[in-house]
């Protein structure tokens, strides 16, 4: 293990290549810009590419490109130019095609505030592109946490052939902290059809629902298409074929929840009022639990590391024991409708919009607001 | 002294019989022009395992499926920049792009020019049929002035894309232009384009008798692919004369040396392999 200072973005690139990244392409856009920058210097050396693209478009296409191709693959983007990726998005989980995106959250709608943070993009990550879709969200709240989420981003992202987001904001991507850089990283390599295996289905069912993916050159020569398709591969648009075809899209994540899901709690057992948060609020909601305490309130924090697949049971069981719960969070209210959804416990809302984060002193009063 | 003779060339043996038959138009010339491509494949002895094929959307897009290589629809407009991707983590493959002139030109004009700029070792075929097919003919960037389409009702009120100037004027190293009427002319195009190192940029005229020319009393497919053909001149010396009605210039426009991309990456920093 190397201890090392590093900026949140850095952390990011040196995740995925520890992850074995070895293809990236990228459109500058602030304040994502120094994971391109990072991975334009490294790459090469690591035995990848690095491509600057035309746009956030062409980014995703290449690395989709790339993915398809056999290369485990990434792009970093931000608000506008994640907009510009949900079209290939979309097209990314029908193919079935591993790849991350790192989307560094700042203030929105629109062009907003580049510099300043937000976390605007919970629901534009989860429901962004068109269609029914599987996606995975991991949401890190510190550079040691980026560092390791964008590395389980690939795992998931190869071992369940499907994108996967890393999504956290401004104040996190740009904070300098100490991460400790493990000796040996653990991988997942994605399952490879056998070279000239006969009779190999590209989509075909398998019992963990993820089918083994055609190496192009090993002599398979599959299709694959956008198009609703077949365990062959080609476009269908028999219902019952269809209904089966997205289905096992969508199943294929709840399968694998279990291991998907992943959340940090924080004195939640015996907790008067919970707190639910991520990224950098999730940090202030940290000292505010430990302030609160101090002054007797009983209060505990919960705090989802992936965002989607939601952690709905921990979140369920933890509201159930408290009085009320308190969604904080740097936008007009994202996370809080998920958590409103999963519990019947009172759900206050803190929300920013100014991009400013929110303070342990905000939450400490908002918690106190609702004591009755 | 043997005989090397080539086996002939048999489209079947490029094609997955099982999807036939295929969807397209009677009429339609998408069909000769894939003929022309595997064609070319066959003549260059590619290995079917090492082609990639790339598609975007539309009846284009469609094409792709039919060919027994390694076969990707992407999404509208895309193509180029998925290949892009697929061609630099795998240098080995063979990459060629079958689009449009809708998916080309209007929603993937952007990626078309940077392509064309970078100079990956790509090969671009562009299937102009001048309409949008697919949608039930709405007008592209190459549907000619005062054609009837669904969306030009009073006529097409804006000038056509010259692809292949657009392609040339972007940094395109390699520039070709063939009608379908023309299937060997056709072949040897492509055939150069693909042997060409760096981007190759084919436009191949194709007819769309179904719904371009029903609407706008074209005739049938032979009118059609004539009527092509008659727009162009060979390129040549003296050509350059921008004479009615040979209005276009086809055969091999563009041919020039510039640093492959690919090969410039790997040789400065690294890369795979």
């Amino acid at each position: 293990m190397s201890l090392v200072t590093l900026p949140g973005n850095r952390a990011s690139a040196l995740g995925a290549l520890a992850a074995g990244c070895r293809f990236f392409a990228g459109y500058p856009i602030t304040p994502s810009s120094e994971i391109a920058e990072t991975m334009a210097r490294e790459l090469p050396r690591h035995g990848g590419v690095f491509v600057q693209m035309e746009d956030e478009i062409a980014s995703l296409a290449a690395v989709v490109g790339a993915s398809l191709g056999g290369a485990k693959a990434m792009t970093a983007t931000s608000g506008p130019g994640f907009s510009l990726m949900q079209e290939n998005l979309g097209y990314a989980a029908m193919t079935e095609t591993p790849c991350v995106i790192v989307n560094v959250m700042r203030g929105g709608p629109s062009t907003g505030m580049p510099t300043r943070p937000s976390q605007g993009d919970i629901m534009q990550a989860r429901w962004g592109t068109h269609g029914d879709h599987p996606i995975i969200v991991v949401a890190p709240n510190s550079v040691q946490e980026i560092y390791e989420q964008t590395i389980r981003a690939f795992n998931l992202a190869e071992e369940l052939r499907t994108p996967v987001i890393v999504l956290y904001d401004e104040v996190i991507a740009h904070l300098i902290e100490a991460v400790a850089l493990p000796v040996e990283v653990v991988t997942t390599e994605r399952k490879w059809a056998e070279r000239g295996e006969a009779g190999y289905l590209p989509y075909a069912e398998t019992p963990d629902l993820v089918p083994v993916m055609s190496r192009p050159g090993d002599g398979h020569r599959v299709h694959v298409t956008g198009l609703t398709h077949t365990a062959e591969g080609f476009p269908t648009q028999k219902p019952e074929l269809a209904e089966r075809a997205t289905r096992r899209l969508l199943d294929k994540i709840e399968l694998h929840r279990d291991r998907i899901e992943a959340c940090e709690a924080l004195r939640s057992d015996d907790a008067d009022v919970l707190i639910v948060a991520i990224g950098i609020v999730a940090r202030a909601a940290r000292r505010a639990v430990v302030d609160l305490r101090a002054q007797g309130i009983k209060a505990g924090l919960l705090r989802p590391i992936t965002q989607w697949s939601f952690p709905e049971r921990a979140l369920r069981e933890a509201a159930s024991r408290a009085r009320a719960v308190l969604v904080a969070e740097m936008n007009a209210g994202q996370l809080a409708l998920e958590v409103e959804r999963l519990t019947p416990t009172k759900v206050a809302r803190l929300n920013r919009l100014d991009g400013e984060p929110i303070s342990p002193a905000e939450i400490v009063h908002a918690v106190k607001e609702l004591r009755p | 002294m043997t005989e090397h003779v080539a086996p002939p060339f048999e489209i079947k043996d490029w094609l997955r019989l099982q999807l036939m038959p295929h969807f397209m138009c009677p009429g339609c010339g998408h069909g000769i022009a894939s003929r022309a491509l595997l064609w070319a494949a066959h003549e260059l002895r590619l290995d079917k395992d090492k082609l990639a094929v790339v598609c975007g959307i539309g009846c284009s897009g469609r094409v792709g499926a039919y060919i027994d290589a390694n076969t990707y629809h992407t999404t509208h407009g895309r193509p180029l920049a998925f290949a892009t991707g697929l061609k630099l983590a795998r240098p080995d493959l063979t990459v060629v792009v079958i689009t449009g002139d809708g998916d080309c030109l209007a929603i993937g004009g952007n990626h078309l020019i940077h392509a064309c700029r970078r100079n990956l070792d790509i090969t671009c075929l562009m299937l102009n049929n001048e309409i949008y097919g697919m949608t039930g003919g709405q007008a592209s960037p190459t549907t000619h002035t005062d054609r009837i389409t669904t969306t030009t009702p009073a006529g097409n009120m804006e000038p056509s894309f010259d692809a292949c100037a657009l392609a040339e004027g972007a940094g395109a190293s390699f520039v070709g232009r063939e009608v379908t009427r023309q299937a060997p002319a056709l072949k040897s195009l492509i055939k150069a384009a693909i042997a060409h190192k760096g981007f190759s940029f084919v436009e191949a005229f194709s007819d769309c008798t179904e719904i371009n020319g029903r609407k706008n009393d074209l005739g049938e497919s032979p009118e059609m692919l004539f009527a092509q053909k008659d727009e162009m001149r060979p390129a040549g010396p003296h050509d350059d004369e921008p004479f009615r009605p040979h209005r276009l210039r086809a055969g091999i426009l563009v041919e020039r040396e510039r640093p492959e991309y690919g090969e410039t990456y790997r040789a400065r920093v690294g890369g795979p392999r």
